[in-house]
């Protein structure tokens, strides 16, 4: 079950013809799904995808209902070789990923399949992971596009033509025999917006039609001498049809007024942020009228040469606009003006940045640099333009600048990963420092400080794999890390099966924290709860044994910091050969705390007895050296400054949040750090039992305790 | 404003047109912004205005600083505008922080400017992991967010929003939320504003309620701060404090009194006269030395850093601590432990051979240390980690007769060792006083050096050691006091010691020079 739950915005996805829909974007492209057809999704968790994931995972009755079907795909290689069963068939299918890393992992699939084509409409939604607030390189998805010819569609920011965009996507891919690309950037998945519904519709053919009368054509597999005549298809037939369709359907926007010396060109996804700055420069109104005619590629590949070349064609000169490097769409412009002769001045990437987001104040820059050396009139009286520069070289806010904490994200409130990462600081401690390869996932985090831990990331699943070099013997061994997400990605084989088959002598973690939890806890192959469209609880141990594993041990609670040091130690010294192999187990907090809160305040209310836990430091005792927190990290653990001369620096302090982990007394106890540290335990609706035995003890300690007082006291006096 | 280009003599080639009004949210995962943003969005559709609202979650929902942003405007001649998905610097309406810091980074981001920003602040803090990994006090300055906030905000609407939220028992958002409609940036009645919370699922009254309270609040501007909370008072009173601190320099008598309280309630008495001796000692040679001008800065240092010296941490301090009643109450009262309902806490304590030898007598102990192999079997017995159920009968008593030691402490090892180093580092200061007053302060100073327990309290001592060395080495220097204060603040840099070695080599420097 994910982290969050889209039940009731699933109810919007059944709004009929006429019907207003108003919400995230992530769910108006599930409804436009629906609206066009689709007999099978799939695809691969990640920002920005994770919630389409969830919504189309909590939709499952209802794709039921219209005859088709959702899958959470092994990884991204998986979803879009799903993409196969429209090659044959009439069947209209989509998957989607966090791209460029799920588009590298699925490149494969794409690739044979672009090569053969498709005769039901495919398409791919990518979320393009680009700029502020990204978690990936800093890539194109636009290179892959064009490597396999597939169809590029970019939609303007706006509900209404991303669903036009999609159904037509699938037309478009039906028109040409080729998968189409959608690409959805970070933020335009999360808006809110609004546009008018259809019906849904229910394939006319099923998935079930096409097993009952499988069909084959020897010359749709990628094997020369098809091979070769896939490509001249490509080229002869498949790429005039998409032309003919996208301009005869007119899916690429014209705006402003139709005569103008210069123009803009632009991916659809930069539409708001061009007229933004078009405002700004006091040549268009808030509601998009704009002075400077526009070009709109809702399709950025294949640029359409006749679109453009009667755009440019009466222009003295035309700007790009096209975000990320390189600058693809600029070199296709380039080439067509050349070959037909068309004079227009091309700017791009000479006035605009290479790389990085293009927000407003940027393209606000690049659109003035253009119009002063093309066309400066239209700057007009060049009103005043937002800009914070000024004050941000303000002495008070320069200074700000040494002052603010950065605030990267971290492991949540009781982590059962954390103690993982303190167990191995602590055996940094002891054996020294090791070669640590990181994954990806929540436990990246460790790369940060507290723990600073890791030193290379390859790819998701890839953390063991990347360590393949190291192995050699030597002093000390490497030490690889691997999430349970990774490890059913492709982290069985290509690292644990790798290491097993080459006789690796390194050190391999796999945290298995019951969920794909960086992604927001969807259920993975090896999760504990019960799924009923899913099979769950299938054990990680049992997969490394099944492929050859020796030396591997389970830990099945992470927080037991000594026995995951001891362990870690372990497998860092035994003489034993091969991988040494650590499943470190507990359920991701986030998710327990979820599942588990509601379940607690409901036994204390019905009277059961229930011991509630949360952790606390005696601030006299406590001594403000904070090495807890160099091994913690913990939200929750935090400080407090006292109010006594006497002490200068702030104490740990445990504040409400504490989830009772146990890692801080686990800590303090294997790093031999201090006694501050204490757990209460508060028993709700006590036995009769639990009252006796407490009143009659506290009788005693608090007769001994009053004693103590007193005696106190009167040391005091007798000075 | 920036205005480089230059003027051409036309007119403009448009008018210059309305804008929507632009709220961004800076938020640190699950605080939730994204909440306040879905109310907002949902307020002005109600109010038949076009919104939008984006944001860039992905793992920034891990505790990282995040930011949402909504945009909204009505409609013109049932044409939609056309809103953009990230704030730009200069042209933010309103920028609403859930945390201090968070807003001071707004203020970075630019998205707060005097023209135009409205700043809603919470002003409590949430401290991030590098503040609070340092040694020492790794807390960021408030003081430079309030005074970025001046030159950046057009208004400011700052008050602990937080505080109030919990006091009424809901979340943050809902306070934050009133403090919006209190700003009055959103043209909508009070009423709308609390249409959209009721419209909601869960916690429907207690979020009304705070968005009540900080409605109020936000109206209520400065003047409607809360009071300030009563200044703790010394906990004795003075008419038991003897007569030593009464005739000690007017500027020393507070600190003085309050370490000789820590010093009896760690000891007795007569530990508590070992003290003022000291003290007063201090304040003769203050008095020599014209203190007077220097406010007895040597003397209020030494009665603060001697009673900590003497107050060091050994194992009867913590059992006695651990056993107090005060302790109960305080954690009963902060678990909001009600009655019919039975606590009971779980010490963490790993004692090492050190701290037990360390209690016995010091001839003994010094007997045992100097036979390794007895040293190593106490210590195999010993050093372990121990869970003690603290109000559990056996265990209670066990550690009351601990805390009960106080009669032989001492004579004990820990103790002769303890006020060896403290009789030299008072030396050593004492010594540097006179021959330039603000380098004895420092080397007082330098006691803060020496904290915590078993490892990290060696790591103390050793840090301390280097930096007393650093110190020797230009304790001739005119500016040897400032060069002294860099040492300790580079030791209580980082835990490893780096910056205070690296620091050392410079000094060294110096001295060969």
């Amino acid at each position: 079950m994910a982290e969050r739950s889209f039940a009731r915005e699933v109810e919007d996805l059944r709004l009929g013809e006429g019907e207003v829909f108003r919400g995230e974007g992530i769910l108006a492209i599930t409804k436009a799904l629906l609206q066009s057809g689709v007999s099978y999704v799939g695809g691969y968790q990640g920002s920005p995808i994770s919630h389409l994931m969830d919504v189309l995972a909590d939709a499952s009755d209802l794709l039921e209902e219209l005859g088709a079907i959702y899958q959470s795909s092994a990884s991204e290689a998986t979803a879009a070789a799903m993409l196969s069963a429209s090659v044959m068939y009439p069947l209209r299918g989509a998957v989607a990923w966090k791209s460029t890393v799920g588009t590298n992992v699925a490149s494969d699939a794409l690739a044979n399949l672009a090569s053969g084509g498709v005769t039901g409409g495919a398409m791919v939604i990518v979320g393009e992971d680009y700029g502020e607030g990204s978690s990936i390189m800093q890539e194109r998805t636009h290179a892959f596009a064009m490597k396999s010819q597939m169809w590029l569609l970019d939609p303007r920011p706006d509900q209404e033509c991303i669903v036009r965009l999609i159904e037509q996507g699938f037309e478009l891919s039906e028109a040409s025999n080729t998968p189409v690309m959608l690409e959805v950037r970070v933020r335009t998945c999360h808006m809110h917006g609004s546009f008018v519904c259809k019906d849904n519709v229910r394939p006319a053919f099923t998935l079930a039609d096409a097993l009952e009368n499988p069909k084959r054509d020897l010359d749709r597999i990628v094997l020369p001498p098809a091979a070769y005549e896939h490509e001249q298809e490509k080229i002869k037939k498949r790429m005039p049809q998409a032309i003919e369709f996208i301009r005869s359907r007119k899916l690429n926007e014209w705006f402003g007024p139709e005569e103008g010396d210069v123009g803009i060109i632009l991916q659809g996804g930069m539409y708001n942020g061009v007229i933004r700055a078009l405002q700004y420069l006091g040549l268009s109104d808030a509601y998009g009228q704009t002075r400077i005619p526009l070009y709109v590629m809702n399709v950025t590949y294949p640029m359409i040469a006749s679109e453009v070349e009667d755009f440019c064609r009466d222009k003295k000169a035309v700007l790009v606009v096209e975000e990320g490097q390189p600058e693809y769409l600029e070199q296709a412009l380039s080439t067509v003006l050349r070959r037909s002769g068309i004079g227009a001045r091309i700017g791009g990437k000479d006035v605009l940045p290479m790389g990085g987001d293009y927000t407003a104040k940027v393209l606000t820059d690049g659109v003035m640099a253009f119009l002063e050396r093309e066309a400066p009139e239209l700057l007009g009286n060049r009103s005043p333009i937002p800009d914070a520069t000024p004050l941000l070289k303000a002495a008070p806010v320069a200074k700000l600048k040494e002052v603010v904490p950065s605030r990267p994200p971290g492991l949540c409130t009781g982590c059962p990963e954390r103690p993982i990462f303190a167990a191995m600081k602590l055996v940094e401690e002891e054996l020294g420092q090791h070669h640590v390869s990181a994954d990806i996932g929540c436990h990246l985090f460790s790369i940060l400080p507290p723990f600073n831990i890791g030193a290379t990331t390859m790819g998701f699943g890839l953390g063991p794999a990347s360590t393949a070099a190291f192995n050699v013997k030597a002093g000390k061994r490497s030490i690889a890390v691997m999430g349970d997400g990774g490890f059913w990605h492709n982290g069985l084989t290509s690292g644990i099966g790798n290491a097993v088959f080459n006789k690796h002598d390194g050190v391999f973690v796999i945290v298995d924290n019951f969920y794909s939890s960086a992604t927001g806890g969807q259920d993975i192959l090896s999760s504990r709860a019960f799924n009923k469209r899913r099979s769950t609880n299938n054990s990680i141990v049992e997969a490394v044994h099944g492929i050859g594993a020796k030396w591997v041990r389970q830990i099945d609670r992470t927080y037991d910091v000594g026995k995951m040091r001891a362990t870690l130690k372990e497998a860092l010294t035994t003489k034993e050969e091969g991988p040494k192999i650590i499943v470190a187990s507990s359920e991701c907090m986030l998710n327990k705390q979820r599942r588990v809160k509601p379940q607690i305040n409901a036994a204390i209310k019905s009277g059961e007895r229930v011991v509630k836990q949360r952790f606390g430091v005696d601030e006299d005792v406590c001594t403000g050296d904070h090495a807890c927190m160099r091994l913690s990290g913990c939200p929750s653990l935090t400080l407090k400054k006292l109010d006594d001369p006497l002490r200068d620096d702030p104490v740990a302090s445990i504040d409400n949040s504490c989830v009772a982990c146990g890692n801080c007394g686990e800590v303090a106890e294997a790093a031999v750090l201090c006694p501050s540290f204490y757990r209460a335990d508060v028993v709700h609706n006590p036995s009769r039992w639990d009252k006796i035995k407490a009143g009659m003890t506290m009788k005693l300690i608090r007769f001994l305790q009053d004693r103590r007082d007193r005696a106190r006291a009167a040391r005091r006096v007798a000075a | 404003m920036r205005d480089e280009s230059v003027h051409l003599d036309i007119a403009p080639a448009g008018p210059a047109t309305e804008r929507p009004i632009s709220i961004a949210i800076v938020a640190m995962g699950g605080q939730g912004g994204g909440v306040l943003t879905d109310w907002i969005v949902l307020l002005a559709e109600k109010q038949g205005w076009i919104a939008q609202s984006t944001s860039v979650p992905g793992v920034a929902q891990r505790t990282g600083a995040t930011i949402y942003y909504v945009e909204t405007m009505p409609p013109l001649d049932g044409r939609k505008p056309i809103l953009s998905l990230m704030p730009t610097g200069g042209d933010v309406d309103v920028v609403i922080a859930s945390e201090y810091m968070e807003a001071g980074r707004s203020i970075l981001r630019g998205i707060v400017t005097p023209d135009r920003t409205t700043l809603i602040a919470s002003d409590h803090r949430a401290f991030a992991v590098t503040e609070k990994i340092a040694p020492g006090d790794g807390i960021a300055d408030d003081g430079a967010v309030l005074d970025a906030m001046k030159v950046a905000a057009k208004r400011t609407i700052s008050f602990d929003m937080n505080e109030l939220a919990v006091r009424n028992g809901s979340v943050i958002s809902s306070a934050m939320f009133g403090a919006l409609a209190a700003s009055g940036m959103l043209p909508f009645a009070k009423d709308a504003f609390i249409e959209v919370i009721r419209s909601g699922g869960k916690g429907v009254e207690a979020s009304v309620r705070t968005f009540e309270a900080a409605y109020a609040r936000a109206l209520a501007g400065e003047d409607g701060a809360a009071p300030a909370e009563p200044v703790a008072l010394a906990p004795a009173a003075s008419d038991s404090l003897p007569a030593g601190v009464a005739s000690l320099p007017e500027a020393v008598r507070e600190m003085a009194a309050k370490g000789w309280n820590k010093v009896v309630d760690f000891q007795d008495a007569a530990y508590g006269r070992e003290y003022l001796d000291l003290v007063e000692r201090v304040a003769r040679l203050d008095q020599e030395l014209g203190g007077g001008r220097h406010e007895y800065a040597l003397t209020v240092n030494a009665a603060k850093y001697v009673a900590n010296a003497m107050a060091y941490d050994d194992v009867i301090r913590v059992a006695d601590l651990k056993t107090r009643a005060g302790r109960r109450a305080r954690i009963e009262a902060d678990l909001g432990v009600k009655g019919g309902q039975v606590l009971q806490t779980t010490e963490f304590m790993h004692p090492r051979a050190e701290e037990v030898v360390g209690l016995l007598p010091d001839g003994l102990a010094r007997s045992i240390m100097a036979k390794p192999k007895l040293f190593d079997w106490i210590d195999r017995r010993v050093n372990k980690g121990r869970r003690i159920a603290t109000y559990s009968l056996g265990s209670f008593l066990m550690l009351y007769a601990v805390g009960g030691l106080r009669g032989m402490r001492r004579r004990s090892y820990r103790h002769k060792l303890e006020v060896a180093h403290r009789d030299a580092w008072l030396e050593a200061a004492l010594d540097a006083a006179r021959r330039h007053y603000a380098l004895g302060v420092e080397i007082l100073k330098c006691r803060r050096l020496v904290k915590g327990y078993s490892d990290t309290h060696a790591r103390g001592l050793s840090k301390f050691d280097r930096t007393m060395a650093g110190i020797r080495m230009i304790s001739d220097r005119k500016d040897a006091d400032q060069w002294a204060r860099r040492l300790r603040e580079a030791a209580l840099r980082d835990p490893s010691g780096e910056a205070l070695d690296g620091l050392v080599q410079t000094v060294s420097g110096f001295a060969e020079a």
